[in-house]
């Protein structure tokens, strides 16, 4: 069986973020903004297809807020039973 | 080796009421103590409780709470399993086994730290500060046996630096230890800045560690690094208190009171009556025995009750009288015993006004650090505010709970996550006033606020 690559959550530090707002620009499909300007993360596993994207938002955020990190275990299971 | 298990004594007598030791008008509290009053009586942390004012010596201590702390720097794998097969869980709100945060704390580098929290920013608790007040023997009992635990050499209480009154009685009874009992390990007081938040225990650490007492990102958590990044375990006094008492009298005994799941008894802060009441129930005591314990209401209907406190859940009247205090059995309800309070409303009050008042609060005891808390807090208030004034419309409504859904969970703390939890059980309790209140009929309650709401302080450190 092939290995999968392991899962990646998007995390933001809520004290650190200024609200910004550049990396729900960057990533529209998994990050938006709520009515004060903060980012609104979706939660699980970034799909593959963002990481790039991903990793843009996460090199352009103005506070080094954002972070991209191997999922914790919980995530790992939800990641997977969503793709089946 | 020490015994750490001995038979039950005969001070405490919990049966025929399953709310402990019926209180009843006491001494007015002096200005510094908030205006709790007691009767002394059977119980078990309470089992020789002084009226306020009164000093209980050492020795006196003694005869009744019996053994004093054993003296090791070494971690006591024994005392943990015990507190662990007593099932002590957190008396500080959290609810978390307290074995399991010993052994983190005893499994970590050396040269640990135990802090005793009596900070009690919960505007609605008083039960740490008379804790503190009238029994810190027995805190320092169990400070000493949580160091001996875990193996710390130092001890710092933590006490809200305008309580005057607790301070002065852990300084009078350190200094008869001092004398008669010398403490195994350093043990210093710190008085801590009166804000809510700085009570939470990466907040505490921060502050003991010089900075503002700002709650600051986990991990690591303070079993992990704490002051002075060393292994600091963080413990509610009343926690300290029930584990002095599970060392001298046994698990057995711990459990004679409570639920399996949630032994032993626990500190209560009953408010909103006529005269705020701290008094010792077993763990799932039914909430109606517990509230006519504390004599509410004063000649008035009930018609709510915030259980947990300004960092809780609103019930109805209804639904709490038969629901027994305990985590699992206020679960369906969304609501948790906390640090054991219940603040009730009178029938006459209107309880989206109090809930505004208390989210004008909550917003004012951000930290300020994370833009969901700093923007979103006020937000709630200002809405639920004209809400309860009759200047609401449906989408305002909606808004709330849309606003709930995105700020829950997004803080670096879970200060947020309160004020969303007491307001979103506010709409579902308080539904018909909702629906009379953007009708624009408002009730006759909202002019006239029921609670008692303190401002919040700008000092951080």
């Amino acid at each position: 069986m092939r290995r999968r690559r392991q899962p990646l959550v998007l995390t933001v530090d809520a004290i650190s973020c200024d609200g910004h707002g550049v990396c729900a620009e960057l990533l529209p499909e998994w990050i938006r903004l709520d009515d004060w300007g903060y980012p609104i993360l979706k939660a699980g596993a970034v799909p593959p297809e963002l990481l790039d994207r991903a990793r843009w938002a996460v090199s352009n955020c103005p506070e080094l807020a954002l972070s991209l990190r191997p999922a914790p275990l919980g995530v790992v299971a939800a990641a997977r039973t969503e793709r089946t | 080796m020490s015994r750490l298990v001995l038979p039950a004594p005969v001070t405490v007598r919990m049966e025929g009421t399953r709310t402990g030791q019926p209180p009843a008008d006491g001494t007015p509290a002096s200005e510094s103590e908030p205006a709790v009053s007691v009767e002394p009586g059977p119980g078990r942390l309470f089992a020789d409780l002084p009226v306020a004012g009164e000093w209980r010596s050492l020795a006196r201590h003694r005869a009744t709470y019996r053994m004093p702390p054993p003296a090791s720097s070494r971690p006591n794998g024994r005392l943990i399993e015990l507190v662990g097969r007593a099932g002590l869980q957190g008396r500080g709100g959290a609810g978390f086994p307290t074995a399991r945060k010993l052994a983190a704390v005893a499994g970590g580098s050396d040269r640990r730290v135990v802090i005793a929290n009596a900070t009690e920013g919960e505007p609605a608790s008083g039960k740490d500060r008379l804790l503190v007040t009238r029994l810190p023997h027995l805190v320092l009992d169990g400070a000493l046996l949580a160091a001996h635990a875990v193996g710390a050499g130092e001890i710092v209480v933590c006490v809200d630096r305008t309580s005057g009154e607790a301070a002065r009685a852990l300084r009078r009874a350190l200094a008869e230890r001092r004398e008669q009992e010398p403490p195994s390990c350093d043990v210093r007081i710190a008085l801590t800045p009166p804000r809510y938040v700085a009570g939470e225990e990466t907040a505490l650490v921060h502050w003991l560690n010089g900075g503002p007492a700002k709650p600051t990102l986990t991990p690591p958590r303070p079993f992990e690094r704490g002051v002075d990044r060393r292994p600091t375990l963080v413990q509610n006094v009343e926690t300290l208190a029930h584990l002095s008492q599970i060392a001298t009298f046994g698990h057995d005994w711990f459990r004679q009171a409570g639920t399996a799941e949630e032994p032993g008894t626990a500190l209560f802060t009953v408010s909103g009556v006529a005269r705020p009441i701290v008094l010792e129930a077993e763990m799932g005591a039914r909430g109606g025995d517990v509230l006519a314990a504390a004599a509410a209401p004063a000649g008035e209907r009930l018609q709510a009750i915030v259980v947990g406190g300004y960092f809780g859940t609103w019930m109805s009247a209804k639904d709490l009288e038969g629901t027994p205090l305990s985590r699992s059995a206020l679960a369906p309800f969304g609501a948790s015993p906390g640090a054991g309070i219940l603040v009730t409303l009178p029938e006459s009050a209107c309880g989206l006004l109090e809930t505004a008042r208390i989210l004008r609060w909550y917003a004012g005891e951000s930290a300020g650090q994370c833009g969901p808390c700093t923007f979103g807090l006020p937000a709630l208030a200002k809405t639920t505010s004209s809400l309860a004034a009759g200047r609401a419309h449906s989408e305002d409504v909606g808004r709330l709970h849309r606003w709930a859904g995105e700020i829950e969970g997004r803080g670096a703390c879970r200060h947020p996550d309160g004020a969303v939890r007491l307001l979103r059980s506010a709409l579902s309790v308080f539904a018909s006033d909702v629906e009379a209140h953007l009708r624009g009929r408002p009730c006759e309650g909202s002019r006239r606020p029921a609670l008692q709401v303190p401002a919040s302080s700008e000092e951080w450190r």
